[in-house]
C-alpha cells in the first residue's frame, strides 16, 4: 500500500513535526511513503475569501500532482475536506470528472485513514498525562469524523481523556476570520480555552494545526501551562 | 434605517466590549439550545424529519409559480383575497390602503419577521396610523424604539432589570422586574386595543397550497386575538412560506416548535381558512393576504444560493452560532441576523450594503449542522463570498495579497523562494527577544514562532540520509 503524503503549507512552514511525525508513524507500520516535492497549497485560503477563480487554479494543480497517488494522507481535516468536499463544488466536471472521483476517494485526514482504513487503533504509544480533545470543525462536519482520534487517543497506555463541555464548538480561528474579525474570534478562544482549563488537562489535543494555533496562542498569551500537542505529534513522538 | 457594508465589524467589536450583552446572549442562547436538545431527543426520527422537511421545502422551491398559483385560487374560493406585492413598498402601501378604507387609526399587530422586512410599522406610523405590537417582545422593543435582536425572541438583549425600568419610565407605574407582573400589566394594556380595533396583521409561518390554509404559530395567544378579533385581517408573507399539501404541517410543526424553543407544539397554532363565514359566531368579515417577493424570485434565479429559500425562521442557527451568541443580533445591522441573515440579507437587499456578512463567520458549519430543514447555510455563505469577488466588491489590498498568494502556490520554486524569505525575516524578529507583532492577530495572541526548517527540508534531509 503506497501513500502520498499531503502536508498543508501551515504545517510545512510552522508546525513541521507533525509532517515528520506522520511519516514515522506511517513507517511504522509498515506504508511505503512518498512525498511529492512540488505541492504547495492546495488553495483553501483563496476558496474561503471567495476567490474561486484562484482556487480553482490551485485545486487543478493539486490533481496535477496527486492524481496518481493510490493514497493521500494529511495531518489536516480543513485541508482534506478542501479536496474531498470543495474540490468537487468549484471544478468544472466536464474536464475533470475521473480525477475527481479518483482523489476524493482517495484522500484521507490521518486519524481517519489510521482506524477506518488500515484498521489500527493502538500504536503501543504510552503517553502518562490528561488530556482533553477539540473536536476541529471541518474535521468533524465536513467530514464527519467524531470517534476515529478519539480510539486512538484512548488506545495510547497511561493516558487520561477528558472531554472538554463544547468540544464541538469552533476554537475561532476561521482562516481570514482571525484576522478580519480579531475581537469575535479571540471571545471565541477565550471561551474555548475556559473549557479547556476546566478539564485540568496537562495537554490539549486536536487533528488541525490551524486550530492548535489558535488556542497555543492564546493560551501562552495568558499563561496558561496548558500545551497545544497535535495528535501525530502525540502518536509520532513516543513511539 | 440602512445599513452601511462596514457595520459588522464595527458593531460586532462594540457589542462584545459590552460584558452584560455578552452574558445576556450566551446564556440566553445556550438556554434555547438545550431546550431544542432535550425536545428533539424524544423524536427518534428526528433525522428523517429533516430529511422530509428538506425534500418538501425542495419540491415547492422548485415549483413555486404553481403551488403560489394554487395557493392564491384556493384563498379565494374561501372568501379571502390575495394581493401580490413586488416590494415592500407595494405591500406597505396595499396595508395603508385598508387602513385608509377602514377609517383606522391603530392596528394590532403579532410577530411577523415580514413586517420587519418591509418596516410596515414605520410606514403606518408616518401616516397617523399606530401600529400597536401586541407580541410581548415586540410590544417591549417597540416601547425602546429598537429593533429585534432574534428572529423570535425580539427581546433577546434585554435583561428583565431593564425591561422593568422601561415599563417603569414609560407607564409611570411602580419598578417591578417579575416576568409574570410585567406580563400582566403589558396584557390589561393590549386587551382592550383588540377589542377596539378594526385592522389585525400577522405574519405567516406556513400557507398549505392545497386548502388554502394560513397557519399562524405563537405562544402568548395573541396572534389569535390579532387575526380573530378585528373587522379585518391581513396577513402577510414571503412567497417562499408556502408548502403543498394540508398534511405536511405535521412534520413542519415538529421542526419549527422543537427548533425555535424546545417545545413539542407552541401554545398557540391557529389555521385560518379565509374570513368568517354565515354560519361562524366569530372571526374577520375580510381576509387578506399579501404575498411578499422583495427580491425573493431573485434568489430563485440562483441554484447555489436557492436554499435559503427554505428558511422557516425557527432561529435555531443563531441560537448555535458561536460568532451570533457572542456579538448579538444587533451587530448584524439587519433585519435577519445570524447564519441564515447573513445569506439573506445580502441577497435580498444587494451586496452593496452586506457585503461584510457573507464573512461574519468562521464556517464551522453548527448552523448547516442544526437547520431543521438541512439548509446548508456555511457553504451558501461561501457562494456569496465568491459573489462579492465576482463583483469586484472586495478592498484592493486583498485582492493583491490574494493574487500573491496564488502566483507563489502555483509554482514551487517562488513557494521555496517565499518561504526562504519568511523564515529569515521572522529570524531576525526573533533574535530581538520580540513577541512577533502580526497585524489582527497579535493582539490577545501570540503567533507561532516560524519552524527553524520547513518540512520539505527536513523530508530533503531525511531522504538524502537515507540515500547517502
Amino acid at each position: 500500500m503506497k501513500v502520498s503524503l499531503f502536508i498543508p503549507c501551515l504545517v510545512d512552514q510552522f508546525f513541521p513535526s507533525v509532517g515528520m511525525n506522520l511519516f514515522k508513524i506511517l513507517k511504522k507500520i509498515g506504508l511505503s511513503v512518498n512525498y511529492p516535492l512540488e505541492q504547495t497549497c492546495c488553495g483553501q485560503p483563496a476558496f474561503n475569501g471567495g476567490y474561486h477563480a484562484d482556487a480553482c487554479e490551485l485545486a487543478q494543480r493539486f490533481l496535477e500532482i496527486f492524481g496518481n497517488s493510490e493514497y493521500i494522507v494529511t495531518p489536516s481535516g480543513s485541508c482534506a475536506s478542501m479536496v474531498k468536499i470543495f474540490y468537487p463544488e468549484i471544478l468544472d466536471h466536464s474536464t475533470y470528472k475521473e480525477p475527481l472521483q479518483e482523489i476524493t476517494k482517495n484522500i484521507f485526514e490521518f486519524s481517519d485513514f489510521l482506524v477506518n482504513i488500515i484498521g489500527v487503533k493502538d500504536l503501543g504509544v504510552t503517553f502518562p498525562h490528561r488530556v482533553t480533545y477539540h473536536d476541529a470543525c471541518h474535521l468533524l462536519r465536513e467530514l464527519q469524523i467524531h470517534q476515529a482520534p478519539r480510539e486512538l487517543i484512548k488506545n495510547i497506555q497511561g493516558i487520561e481523556l477528558v472531554e472538554m463541555e463544547e468540544s464541538e464548538t469552533c476554537c475561532g480561528f476561521g482562516g481570514m476570520f482571525s484576522v478580519k474579525f480579531p475581537e469575535i474570534s479571540i471571545a471565541m478562544a477565550e471561551d474555548k480555552s475556559s473549557a479547556i482549563t476546566k478539564t485540568g488537562a496537562d495537554y490539549v489535543i486536536a487533528n488541525d494545526s490551524s486550530c492548535l494555533m489558535q488556542i497555543g496562542g492564546y493560551l501562552s498569551r495568558h499563561n496558561i501551562p496548558i500545551k497545544p500537542l497535535h495528535l501525530a505529534d502525540l502518536l509520532g513522538e513516543n513511539l | 434605517m440602512e445599513r452601511t457594508p462596514s457595520d459588522f465589524k464595527t458593531s460586532s467589536a462594540k457589542n462584545i466590549a459590552n460584558s452584560r450583552l455578552r452574558e445576556t446572549f450566551h446564556s440566553a442562547t445556550r438556554h434555547a439550545l438545550e431546550q431544542r436538545l432535550k425536545s428533539i431527543h424524544q423524536v427518534p426520527e428526528w433525522e428523517q424529519l429533516r430529511e422530509k422537511g428538506h425534500q418538501i421545502k425542495k419540491e415547492v422551491i422548485n415549483q413555486l409559480d404553481f403551488y403560489l398559483e394554487q395557493l392564491e385560487s384556493n384563498i379565494l374560493n374561501n372568501g379571502g383575497q390575495v394581493f401580490w406585492a413586488r416590494d415592500a413598498d407595494e405591500a406597505s402601501n396595499y396595508i395603508l390602503r385598508l387602513c385608509r378604507r377602514l377609517n383606522a387609526k391603530n392596528v394590532v399587530k403579532s410577530k411577523s419577521m415580514t413586517t420587519e422586512e418591509i418596516k410596515l410599522a414605520s410606514t403606518l406610523e408616518k401616516q397617523g396610523i399606530e401600529p400597536i405590537e401586541t407580541d410581548l417582545g415586540e410590544f417591549i422593543i417597540q416601547l425602546a424604539n429598537e429593533t429585534p435582536s432574534h428572529i423570535i425572541a425580539p427581546a433577546l438583549h434585554m435583561t428583565r432589570q431593564q425591561i422593568g425600568a422601561l415599563f417603569n419610565k414609560t407607564f409611570n407605574i411602580p419598578y417591578t422586574e417579575i416576568p409574570e407582573e410585567l406580563c400582566a400589566f403589558a396584557r390589561g394594556k393590549l386587551r382592550q386595543k383588540f377589542l377596539s380595533t378594526k385592522l389585525g396583521i400577522s405574519g405567516v409561518n406556513f400557507a398549505a397550497a392545497d386548502t388554502g390554509t394560513i397557519v399562524v404559530v405563537e405562544n402568548e395567544g395573541n396572534a389569535r386575538m390579532c387575526t380573530n378579533l378585528p373587522k379585518v385581517h391581513v396577513a402577510i408573507m414571503g412567497l417562499e412560506k408556502v408548502i403543498p399539501r394540508f398534511e405536511d404541517l405535521s412534520i413542519f410543526l415538529k421542526l419549527l416548535s422543537r427548533s425555535a424553543t424546545g417545545q413539542k407544539q407552541t401554545s398557540y397554532v391557529s389555521m385560518i381558512n379565509g374570513p368568517r363565514k354565515v354560519e361562524d359566531l366569530d372571526g374577520p368579515e375580510e381576509f387578506h393576504l399579501v404575498i411578499l417577493d422583495n427580491g425573493r424570485t431573485e434568489i430563485l434565479s440562483n441554484p447555489k444560493l436557492r436554499e435559503s429559500l427554505f428558511c422557516i425562521r425557527c432561529g435555531a442557527c443563531l441560537n448555535t452560532c458561536p460568532v451570533y451568541q457572542r456579538v448579538g443580533g444587533h451587530s448584524y445591522g439587519s433585519t435577519y441576523s445570524g447564519p441564515i441573515g447573513s445569506v439573506l440579507t445580502p441577497l435580498l437587499q444587494g451586496l452593496d450594503t452586506a457585503k461584510d456578512l457573507p464573512y461574519a463567520s468562521s464556517l464551522c458549519g453548527a448552523c448547516s449542522n442544526i437547520c431543521p430543514v438541512k439548509i446548508d447555510v456555511h457553504h451558501q455563505l461561501l457562494w456569496l463570498r465568491e459573489q462579492v469577488v465576482k463583483q469586484h466588491k472586495s478592498s484592493w489590498q486583498e485582492r493583491l495579497a490574494m493574487h500573491c498568494y496564488t502566483s507563489i502556490m502555483k509554482d514551487v520554486r517562488l513557494y521555496r523562494l517565499g518561504s526562504f524569505f519568511l523564515r529569515n525575516l521572522l529570524k531576525i524578529f526573533y533574535k530581538k527577544g520580540q513577541n512577533l507583532n502580526v497585524p489582527g492577530w497579535s493582539k490577545d495572541r501570540d503567533f507561532p514562532p516560524i519552524a527553524a526548517k520547513t518540512f520539505k527540508e527536513l523530508w530533503k534531509e531525511k531522504t538524502q540520509q537515507k540515500t547517502t
